[in-house]
């Protein structure tokens, strides 16, 4: 007796958006867990740090920061923009802060805040020449931008140089430095996947999909592309701006390429274009990284297999295939 | 006294060395529907692209409603009331049907001819589609684009123009893979948004439904103007044939 495996989609589309979704407390149960889920999770992991260990929290923090920037570059992917640099939105608003911190002495409540609007206006700023790039043309100016501005540091002497800024003042208090960046990605999660399902977000998936239909339709595609790239810079330089007062130090290192790299391969990883795949995939990939401490110098080798594994076994993205399994039945039916 | 929406003045585009458009003339009065004929190559879509903005002329003019539009990008030409519709239809493919106008109906264009109110776009997207035959009570406007057939498509193309509520309507060749009875029954669709007074231009490839509904049609052929006139007067016209065989001896 032979069995195939026989594979049923729910009707994911009327349970979602339908009065139906509210039917019965299994249906919202179907709905709610696996949102809540890592929602309740992430709000709990900084209460238990006692049984964690602070090394770990301070993974998590590192993990957000890092989900905060692949949030970022998921939303400029959203709208046909491929970066390279999200290190640009993470050091200007690195510096932005630190800067404001140095000369005028304001505290993080407010260095934060002026740091993460002003490192997204200075990022737009610079990019909007580039708009009009598309793909591998844009992808290049964005990864020459960071080390353009952390040359231009180095060799003007501005800002401290190559020493940097440092002794900048502390975050209050260890529950300020693990709650604000857990808050922070949440809030960026949740809005970033309201706001690409609202009619605005259609517009800028129009652009990605389809430049000139939406010229045509009385778009004006640019300024709906630089409103993007501000957004992503609001998450990438908060980012940076936290951070400056974490670490208590900003310097040339906030351009490093690692911020603009592991964040696009978080996305890659995660599942594109969902922004809870990139979230995931910052989740995977540091705490992965940190792990694999254990084995020594090797841990790059091993770390570079199991992305390549990763992204050639689910090129859709870890994200895409756990959402279509989710809403999967399967089950093995006699044949013949 | 005569009303021109559109003044086309020496219009002229050279890709390297090749003239795409050369000198082209002509005017379109309110409520006019122009057809534009030529063999393959002969210019028609370079011009539909110089009037909306995607190219650029070397030289020569554009006056849309008496206000020069040459040179101007293609969305501030369509937020100024000219739509036009791509000859290689390209939706957003993931999106559904009705979706898929979200985007036009999102313009500064229709909030202001809308009296700064965009009421349900969902709505009016399924009206629009309801206009182009799509069947209102059926699953059509609901599916994914790729789902649709090209019929369905190339009629969606002309709805997301006309979620513009466009003064000018340029079609490139939208009924070009459309079958027999697709063609058949957009034809009064289009006659019927011209005879509510919508000024078209129509490039077309299939001549019998086109000559049927234009006032006037033009003639182009290697990027210049070889006749203008009355759809009878070009069928008889013997530039007009020489130009057709000549370009299928070639192929």
């Amino acid at each position: 007796m032979k069995f195939r495996k026989e594979r049923l989609d729910r009707g994911i589309k009327v349970r979602c958006e339908d009065i139906f979704a509210l039917s019965s407390w299994r249906e919202i149960a179907y709905l709610l867990v696996p949102r809540m889920l890592p929602v309740v999770a992430l709000l709990l992991i900084p209460l238990l740090k006692d049984t964690i260990g602070l090394y770990w929290e301070k993974v998590l923090m590192i993990t957000c920061v890092i989900g905060l920037l692949s949030l970022s570059w998921d939303l400029m992917a959203s709208v046909g923009l491929i970066s390279l640099g999200q290190a640009l939105f993470f050091g200007a608003g690195a510096y932005i802060t630190g800067f404001l911190n140095v000369t005028l002495k304001l505290s993080p409540l407010f260095t934060i805040p002026l740091g993460t609007i002003g490192g997204a206006l200075f990022s737009t700023l610079l990019l909007v020449p580039v708009l009009r790039l598309r793909g591998v043309y844009f992808a290049i100016v964005t990864l020459t931008m960071p080390l353009l501005l952390a040359r231009f540091i180095e060799t003007t002497k501005i800002l401290g140089g190559t020493e940097g800024m440092s002794a900048l003042s502390p975050l209050p208090n260890i529950w300020v430095e693990l709650y604000v960046p857990v808050l922070a990605l949440l809030v960026c999660l949740f809005s970033f996947r309201r706001l690409i399902s609202e009619d605005y977000g259609l517009v800028l998936q129009g652009i990605r999909d389809n430049d000139r239909a939406v010229m045509s339709g009385a778009i004006n595609i640019y300024w709906y592309k630089t409103q993007a790239v501000f957004i992503s810079g609001l998450a990438g330089a908060f980012a940076g701006a936290f951070m400056t007062h974490y670490y208590r130090f900003v310097g040339m290192p906030a351009f490093a390429m690692d911020y603009s790299i592991l964040p696009l391969t978080a996305a890659v990883l995660g599942g594109v274009g969902t922004f809870a795949g990139p979230t995931l995939g910052a989740f995977i990939l540091i705490p992965l990284s940190e792990l694999l401490r254990a084995v020594g110098t090797l841990r790059v080798v091993f770390y570079s297999a199991i992305l390549i594994v990763c992204v050639v076994a689910l090129p859709e993205g870890i994200f895409h295939y756990l959402r279509r399994k989710y809403h999967q039945f399967e089950r093995m039916v006699e044949v013949g | 006294m005569e009303h021109f929406i559109l003044t086309v003045e020496h219009l002229t585009k050279h890709f390297g060395g090749v003239a795409a458009t050369v000198g082209i003339q002509f005017q379109l009065r309110q409520g006019e529907l122009l057809g534009i004929i030529g063999p393959n190559g002969s210019g028609k879509t370079t011009l539909v692209n110089l009037l909306t903005g995607f190219v650029k002329p070397d030289r020569g003019r554009v006056i849309f409603r008496g206000k020069e539009i040459t040179g101007k990008p293609p969305y501030k030409i369509a937020e100024m009331g000219i739509a036009r519709t791509f000859q290689m239809v390209k939706p957003f493919y993931q999106l559904s049907a009705f979706k898929n106008l979200i985007i036009p109906l999102y313009s500064s264009r229709v909030k202001r001819l809308r009296g700064g109110k965009y009421g349900d776009r969902d709505d009016v997207a399924i009206d629009l589609l309801e206009d182009v035959g799509f069947e209102r009570d059926s699953w059509v406007p609901y599916k994914v684009a790729s789902s649709l057939p090209h019929g369905y498509l190339k009629r969606l193309e002309l709805a997301r123009c006309l979620a513009l509520r466009p003064d000018l309507l340029i079609l490139d060749e939208l009924f070009s893979g459309m079958s027999m009875s697709e063609v058949a029954s957009t034809l009064p669709i289009i006659e019927k948004l011209n005879a509510e007074g919508l000024s078209i231009i129509m490039v077309e490839h299939r001549l019998k439904e086109l000559f049927r509904i234009a006032h006037r049609v033009m003639v182009l052929n290697f990027g210049e103007k070889i006749a203008e006139g009355a759809p009878r007067e070009i069928m008889e016209s013997e530039a007009v044939k020489a130009a057709y065989l000549g370009s299928e001896e070639e192929g």
